[in-house]
């Protein structure tokens, strides 16, 4: 089957690539550092996509990839001087990765409520430890540490600028969207899709069910893990709050609001999320989570497919 | 050995508590597949509304009264307009609603109340001696008045006219509705009876740490450990792991902080999801 190149979609795609590219070359510092930060909360949220939009799990332990992939970044930036941005990604990406086996291991043998349950349970794990683990994490005060050059070691090495980090983060996110948009179309996305839809029927027809999931968790536990990373990187350090159960509820919002199942929803979910949060911030302070949790609670009832979900089969086309 | 004697009372006085905010939360589950995740907030309101209440009246029974039934209400209005939109739809989505509401419950307390604990007076203020420690008659009364607020609840169910509506519900939502049940109106009360017991049990834990916005959180987690421990949406089997899981933190706390000791439960819960995913205290299904 030949698919027909829809104009549309990539016109859009590099529309809003270059908006982004050029965001930081006019927008002020502050706002330069959000875009960013949207970014790197949209790479999670994609992430999660994955399990919620493509596969029907909810996963509620998203904090635990995203942690791990934070704090094996700072181990890997501690550890050796300088700090290396190479070093760092694999590090990062190995931490997400170990802890997405063990959780993927466990909690894909349950369905529904059961695995979002699990999943919350094993992120809480991982916060214990962190928190109570002084020695080692740094347990409250979390880890401080530079940012790396960017570079290949024996090439070429120069410092980040808050724009070419912007550029990076930009890259990265661009390129793991690719990636998952080419994995949710390809055989092994249709059957993650068929497990949505229909499980008994998907082990009926001879696909090992378990196994797709285990792969489902572990790939999105590595993505969840990349953007833990960056955060790593742009804020020069690990709290163990970035564990905390609020960053994987935090996660689900923005999958919500952004429409599951369309990649690209949960970035716009990050962004209205984090919009929201600085508009109502302004004048309710820390309570901006009251409206916000009111108007995800009308968009669960009355606006399920999220903001971007009319444009769902345009986007997976 | 001492030690040990009093971790069993503390044990067994918080798997009480705990099987009163389970049992509330296990209901909901059972009769209308709805995984409460605000169930917590509740319980933390519930000790708000309590301390309110004390403030007025000085009298900790009535506060326990006011308490659990302006959470029913409230119990019954989130149901009403937040729940009953979302039956029929995907249980999944029962579970992102319930996390909204307790998003603004936990915050409307900061805002309310403030990030400073409220203190809640014990009602019963002798001490009995135990080894060479003064044990409070306070705790033995909480663990005797949840269980007979759970055995209250079982006979309802068991022999009350409404208590077999909320069964034949749980049974065949659609069959009894033929029947002649009001259904939509057994899914409000059965809410707002899960809500009251939460509410009922934050204003009994409320005299032992104190009360602040952030409680619910623990007690949402603890009570989902136990509920699928127990076996989802059965009663006795989340009363057992009640008992089952407090206790084991309160051993593990002997060696452990308390902040680590909630690793066992978190450990009992990955065993037996592994062992007997449908539930340690339930029979096993034919």
């Amino acid at each position: 089957m030949t698919r027909r190149p829809d104009v549309a979609y990539w016109t859009g795609f590099v529309v809003v690539l270059a908006l982004l590219f050029a965001a930081p070359l006019v927008l002020p510092e502050f706002w330069r550092r959000f875009v960013t930060e949207i970014l790197i909360w949209g790479l999670l949220a994609m992430s999660s996509d994955i399990l919620i939009g493509y596969t029907g799990m909810i996963s509620f332990g998203h904090s635990a990839f995203f942690g791990l992939g934070m704090y094996g970044a700072a181990a890997a930036l501690l550890a050796v001087a300088p700090p290396n941005l190479a070093l760092a990604l694999v590090s990062g990406l190995v931490g997400a990765a170990i802890v997405a086996a063990f959780v993927a291991y466990f909690a894909t043998r349950l369905r529904d409520i059961y695995f979002s349950i699990t999943t919350l349970v094993f992120s809480q794990i991982f916060y214990v430890i962190i928190f109570t683990w002084t020695d080692v994490t740094g347990g409250e005060n979390g880890l401080t540490f530079s940012r790396p050059n960017f570079g290949l070691p024996g090439w070429f090495s120069i410092p980040f600028t808050s724009d070419s980090l912007h550029w990076f983060v930009l890259a990265v996110v661009t390129g793991s969207y690719l990636v998952l948009r080419r994995i949710t179309q390809s055989p092994f996305g249709m059957v993650l899709q068929a497990i949505r839809e229909n499980e008994p029927r998907t082990r009926a027809i001879g696909y090992p069910v378990e196994r797709y999931k285990i792969v489902a968790v572990m790939l999105s536990g590595l993505f969840a893990g990349l953007a833990g990373v960056l955060y790593a990187l742009q804020n020069k350090f690990a709290a163990p709050d970035f564990v905390f159960l609020v960053i994987s509820a935090e996660t689900v919002i923005y999958n919500v609001m952004g429409g599951v199942g369309t990649l690209v929803g949960p970035i716009a979910g990050a962004a209205f999320f984090l919009l929201l949060r600085e508009g109502l911030s302004r004048f309710l302070t820390e309570y901006y989570l009251i409206p916000v949790g009111l108007i995800f609670t009308a968009m669960v009832i009355f606006v399920p497919q999220g903001l971007l979900g009319f444009l769902k089969r345009r986007l997976n086309q | 050995m001492e030690q040990l004697v009093v971790q069993t009372l503390n044990g067994i006085v918080a798997g009480m508590i705990l099987a009163l905010v389970a049992s509330g939360l296990t209901l909901i589950f059972g009769i209308m597949d709805v995984v409460n995740f605000a169930h917590g907030e509740l319980f933390m309101l519930g000790a708000y509304v309590g301390t309110t209440t004390m403030v007025v009246t000085h009298n900790f029974w009535v506060a326990l009264v006011v308490a659990a039934v302006t959470i029913a209400l409230l119990g019954a209005v989130i149901q009403i307009t937040t729940l009953r939109p979302l039956l029929g739809r995907d249980p999944l989505t029962t579970i992102l609603a319930t996390f909204g509401v307790s998003l603004v419950l936990q915050n409307y307390a900061l805002w309310q109340y403030g990030p400073v604990p409220r203190k809640l007076s014990e009602p019963i203020t002798g001490h009995f001696k135990l080894f060479d420690l003064e044990y409070p008659y306070y705790r033995i009364a909480i663990a005797v008045l949840s269980a007979a607020i759970i055995g209250g609840l079982y006979l309802f169910l068991k022999y009350g006219t409404y208590g077999i509506w909320i069964r034949a519900t749980t049974q065949d939502r659609v069959m009894a509705s033929a029947m002649g049940i009001p259904v939509p109106l057994v899914h409000v009360a059965v809410f707002a009876i899960g809500a009251g017991m939460a509410a009922a049990s934050g204003v009994l834990f409320g005299p032992l740490i104190g009360v602040n916005h952030a409680m619910g959180t623990d007690w949402t987690l603890k009570a989902f450990i136990v509920v699928v421990v127990g076996g989802m949406g059965n009663l006795g089997g989340s009363i057992l792991a009640s008992i089952f899981i407090s206790l084991l933190e309160a051993y593990a706390a002997l060696w452990v902080s308390p902040s680590q000791a909630v690793i066992v439960s978190f450990v009992a819960l990955i065993l037996t999801l592994l062992i007997r995913p449908t539930g340690l205290f339930v029979p096993t299904p034919k």
